[in-house]
């Protein structure tokens, strides 16, 4: 390009710039898909002030058990045994994305990171999800037996930290509770419909929830962080859901004529970067796209 | 200082925004508007998201600073808020006949705590018949389900009660 013509592009970009100056950064994150300011999890992060040291370790496991059942829910998009399913398992993965953002937006803020830097930029070993959310998503029976059992929780934790004292955090789990809610039910009425199904659906359902239930074990365990800011009134200890969990369950599963499964907990390790082989390949699907053209939007 | 009229303009100006994805309700029709003021020469607009997922709230929070600009406030900035979470039964009634107009069943009052709102029947927005099933749990968009009139046959959309 010749001199002129860049001075004249220059003043054509300034101008862009004026005129757009409300518009905000637009720069900030790849997964925007209109070219103005992003809202929700950016404005978390410009609104709100940063959490402590512990609260955003806290989101962040919080945030990355969303993030990755949702990445594992979005596959069944064009791959659900119905339309009406897809369409489903779509609608509860973008539900599960938008309070990932949120948690992690707010975490991020504690980093002086993004959203984005979290979640395209960490290795396997810095995630802090729990087993159960990268179990590959199997059949369609699996799926729904994970959505139960995830979902189920959810809906119960999240019923707790709506009244946290951590303002953010009780504001995005009021809002994520609505949804979760849903979820559950949409996961109970499957469970019901194959369990008390055929023979043949019955057997696949049992099979699906004994696959699961190794990784229930660990939704339940408290840590450290938990203890200490269940003190602050911030956090839930999640060993004092265990047994409202486990009737709800139990009712479903009654309910669908099946058994509670006796398979034995597997190993854990979620909350302190231990994964099993599965999360690698779930995030290099995940962030390929980020790092491999680093900015990109779209 | 600002005046009573201004205000009121103000808010005129941010209730010509449409929803990008159920374009005949504008954001005041659908309650997820919260707020306008202004703070010193800005303009300030508060929203809050149907759904923590929803894609449309980067759309709307664009073509509110375009409408703004558009009516000589530039720069207005959007304010997200998560709390107290949206409900549907922030819709204005206007915003309810729009819908049913349109061809999407609108949302029933849902009351607190009642689990059983989903069982409640669905008036079909085409014959008007209560006799309808529902098809799928989630719909097109996330503030939707798929139902279907059993005396029409005719599918249609139901606004979920949230």
């Amino acid at each position: 390009m010749s001199a002129p013509h860049d001075d004249a592009t220059a003043a054509l970009h300034a101008q862009i710039e004026e005129d757009f100056s409300g518009y905000g950064d637009n720069v900030a994150s790849a997964t925007r898909v209109t070219p103005g300011h992003a809202l929700r999890p950016e404005d978390i992060a410009l609104q709100d002030a940063p959490p402590s040291e512990e609260i955003a370790r806290y989101a962040l496991w919080l945030g990355d058990d969303s993030l990755i059942l949702a990445q594992r829910l979005s596959w069944w998009i064009s791959r659900a045994p119905e339309m009406e399913e897809d369409i489903a398992l779509g609608n509860v993965a973008l539900d599960l994305l938008g309070h990932a953002r949120s948690f992690l937006s707010y975490a991020a803020k504690a980093w002086g990171k993004t959203e984005d830097d979290l979640a395209y930029w960490r290795e396997d070993t810095e995630f802090t999800s729990v087993h159960l959310v990268e179990q590959p998503n199997g059949g369609f029976g699996e799926t729904i037996a994970r959505q139960l059992f995830f979902g189920l929780y959810l809906e119960l934790l999240y019923t707790r930290l709506e009244r946290s004292a951590d303002p953010t955090i009780a504001a995005i789990s009021a809002k994520a509770l609505k949804e979760v809610t849903y979820h559950v039910d949409h996961a109970s009425q499957w469970v019901l419909r194959l369990g008390d199904g055929t023979a043949a659906s019955h057997e696949r359902m049992q099979h699906a929830l004994d696959v699961m239930w190794p990784y229930v074990d660990e939704l339940f365990i408290d840590e450290p962080l938990h203890e200490q800011l269940v003190a602050d009134g911030v956090a839930v200890l999640p060993g004092s859901l265990r047994q409202d969990w486990l009737s709800r369950v139990t009712a479903v599963i009654e309910e669908a004529t099946l058994a509670l499964p006796s398979t034995k907990f597997a190993m854990t390790g979620g909350r302190r970067g231990l994964h099993t082989e599965h999360l690698g390949y779930l995030l290099a699907e995940m962030q390929v796209l980020a790092r491999k053209h680093p900015g990109a939007q779209w | 200082m600002v005046t009573s009229q201004t205000q009121a303009s103000l808010e005129e100006i941010a209730a010509t925004v449409h929803d990008p994805e159920i374009p005949v309700l504008t954001i005041q029709d659908l309650g997820i508007l919260r707020g306008v003021r202004r703070e010193g020469d800005e303009v300030v607009v508060t929203i809050t998201p149907t759904y923590s997922g929803c894609p449309a709230m980067d759309t709307i929070a664009d073509d509110l600073r375009i409408a703004f600009q558009d009516a000589g406030y530039p720069g207005a900035r959007v304010e997200l808020t998560l709390s107290p979470a949206w409900t549907t039964d922030w819709m204005s009634q206007e915003g309810k006949d729009k819908l049913a107009a349109y061809g999407i069943a609108p949302p029933a009052p849902r009351r607190e705590g009642d689990r059983l709102r989903l069982s409640l029947a669905v008036k079909c927005p085409r014959c008007h018949s209560l006799d309808t099933r529902e098809l799928s749990h989630f719909g097109s968009t996330s503030c939707k389900a798929l139902y279907q009139c059993n005396a029409c046959h005719e599918p249609f959309d139901f606004f979920k009660a949230l």
